[in-house]
């Protein structure tokens, strides 16, 4: 592992990373009899992408879950930004500035790209339902405010010309960049991608990756991801969690990561002999 | 032809958020405000008053606000009926206990009152969802009429069980009881529905809809962004039975006169409202001025080509009717099931380029 003190470190391409910003410790979450994950201890530096890799099954989408607040696990600690998070609703973990993506796109059909970008900000929103309802001064000054701020994101993620379709009618590619949009204009402090690139094609996958190494260079935003592409995971990752069956097999670079054993018989089986 | 976009540039996220924002479009607008308002009271009658335009405009509040609970916040409700009574008897309660207060104040009150009952009544919706939620309210239905029915204090202990508006004025003019004018009850029914209509047009268009709608279309992911289900849910129960408060308050007091809560409340208008925003559009206002105005319209009509063009009798002619606009209905939502406003829509894309389509 590298030299990792609390003032963090240099990545090999020579961005700084900061000290810790999410810690998950000795993570437990249990449905019924069954764990889904056991003892998993793990941080997330600021200003780092940060990708959790593991067979079918191995519990990272609910590693993701518990992140985001949907699942409370039955054991662990989770600290973010220094302080212990007790147990939370989605909706206030968002407020916290933690933004996240579906693995199967979730985003508001009926709504356009620009209703659905916009809701991304609802929680840095003030304007009360008075001053909605009157649609005079406040509400309307706050509207135009956030409008200039969802522009600079559709802009960024170069989606102009369908920011007035309504979501529904969009080929699968463009909704998961749409979805990547309403995330990040919730100014996010840190983004949770579940499977960014599933489903999609080379050239996609290009983009989509350029856009988050983008986000994380412009934005200085916090990244943990979760992928199935080797490739892409080894390239774009300062460093790998690697879990099997709820349990916690790898952690570090991805160069180490790839030479660690236990992984590598996770992925490709082992040889009994 | 009929629409001309090119060279209507807009320079300003406000022009550009605007909710008519085709210049023409803007001046028909104005065009159907001004006709409302300066020439139809002068030329209205009590025939047109009572059979066409005062249970229309009653109807576009309730709608208005059935759509923003159902359309928008995807809350299925068929308590309507019920909430409307509420606010009727609210209304008749506050009018007769207080005499010397205005009335356009007790018909808001009474709004208010109903928002608080349908709030009590929307809790359930936070455990559960689409039919069940839609059983829920349908017991709100039957307990409200019930109550109404069967605790005399609601109507003042009189011995028909009905409740009758007294005469309240605003500004001289009577607006309830029997020496109003047509053009009073037209105007005082529009004016409170433009007002509502302006305001809920407001609130979809800003964070509240958008949570609304955020929350009807995935829940998850509403909760995933920041929106808080408890208190977005109960807004739009506490809103949109506002509304329906403020319509029933009007049904009773300015179009019934008098009412009895079984049949002028009863399961029929529930449905009769879920109609209208089901074939005007859901998530839509213009949507529930055009259910409101069909399934107005569609029996007057019919009325009067029956039994007055073809001369059938008036009991024969009902019933063919109700067959009529029921086939109708059935009809529609095969052909059309987005409604009225997504024909609208639909209309406009092709006028856009008429007649030139290449």
């Amino acid at each position: 592992m590298k030299d990792m003190n609390s003032e963090g470190y240099t990545t090999a391409d020579g961005r700084k990373i900061g000290g810790v910003l999410m810690e998950m410790k000795n993570i437990t979450l249990r449905f019924g009899g069954v764990a889904a994950i056991t003892d998993i201890s793990f941080d997330i530096r600021d200003g780092e992408i940060r990708a959790i890799i593991g067979p079918n099954g191995a519990g990272k989408s609910s590693m993701l879950n518990v992140i985001s607040g949907f699942y409370v696990p039955q054991e662990g600690e989770v600290w973010f930004k220094g302080y212990k998070r007790g147990p939370m609703k989605p909706y206030q973990v968002a407020r916290l500035g933690i933004a996240r993506t579906f693995q199967n796109i979730a985003l508001f059909d009926g709504m356009s790209v620009l209703d659905n970008i916009m809701t991304g900000r609802l929680t840095l929103m003030k304007s009360g339902l008075l001053s909605q309802a009157m649609w005079w001064g406040g509400a309307q000054r706050e509207e135009t405010e956030h409008r200039e701020k969802v522009e600079k994101i559709i802009d960024f993620l170069e989606i102009q010309s369908i920011r007035k379709t309504p979501v529904g009618r969009l080929p699968y590619g463009l909704k998961k960049r749409v979805e990547l949009a309403r995330a990040l204009a919730a100014e996010p402090k840190l983004l949770l991608l579940d499977e960014p690139m599933a489903g999609m094609n080379v050239e996609e996958k290009e983009d989509m990756c350029r856009f988050i190494l983008d986000v994380n260079d412009e934005f200085g935003t916090t990244i943990a991801l979760i992928e199935h592409d080797m490739g892409v995971v080894m390239d774009l990752s300062d460093r790998v969690v690697v879990m099997d069956y709820g349990k916690k097999i790898g952690d570090g670079t991805p160069d180490e990561v790839r030479s660690n054993p236990d992984v590598i018989n996770a992925y490709l089986g082992v040889s009994h002999d | 032809m009929f629409y001309r976009e090119a060279g209507d540039f807009k320079t300003s996220y406000v022009d550009d958020s605007q909710t008519f924002p085709i210049r023409f479009d803007r001046w028909r607008y104005y065009a159907i405000l001004a006709v409302a308002f300066g020439a139809a009271p002068l030329l209205i009658n009590d025939y047109w008053a009572n059979a066409v335009f005062v249970p229309f405009l009653i109807y576009a509040i309730a709608a208005i606000g059935l759509n923003i609970l159902t359309g928008y916040c995807g809350q299925v409700s068929l308590g309507t009926g019920g909430f409307m009574a509420v606010g009727a008897y609210a209304c008749y309660k506050l009018m007769t206990a207080f005499p010397e207060v205005s009335i356009l104040i007790h018909v808001l009150l009474a709004g208010g009152i109903t928002a608080g009952v349908g709030v009590l009544f929307g809790l359930p919706s936070l455990r559960i969802k689409g039919f069940y939620l839609a059983v829920a309210t349908l017991a709100a239905q039957f307990f409200l009429v019930w109550l109404f029915n069967k605790v005399p204090w609601f109507y003042n202990y009189s011995a028909s069980g009905q409740i009758s508006a007294p005469e309240r004025t605003i500004l001289g003019h009577a607006v309830t009881g029997a020496n109003t004018t047509a053009s009073a009850k037209y105007f005082f029914c529009l004016v409170i529905l433009f007002a509502l209509a302006w305001l809920a047009r407001n609130l979809t268009r800003g964070t509240v809809g958008r949570k609304w709608m955020a929350i009807r279309d995935m829940d998850i992911a509403a909760e995933i962004i920041g929106v808080n289900p408890l208190t977005t849910k109960l807004s739009a129960f506490a809103i949109s039975s506002f509304y329906i408060g403020v319509a029933g308050a009007l049904f009773f007091a300015v179009y019934l006169g008098a009412a009895e809560v079984g049949e002028a409340f009863g399961i029929q208008k529930s449905f009769l409202i879920l109609f209208m925003i089901i074939i005007g559009g859901l998530g839509s206002i213009f949507g529930s001025f055009a259910g409101a105005a069909f399934m107005v319209l569609l029996p007057v009509l019919l009325k009067n080509v029956l039994v007055g063009q073809l001369g059938w009798a008036t009991d024969l002619a009902a019933h063919v009717e109700l067959m009529i606009v029921g086939a109708l209905i059935v009809i529609f939502l095969i052909a059309e099931p987005h409604g009225l406003n997504q024909l609208w829509r639909l209309a406009k894309e092709k006028l856009r380029l008429w007649p030139f389509p290449h």
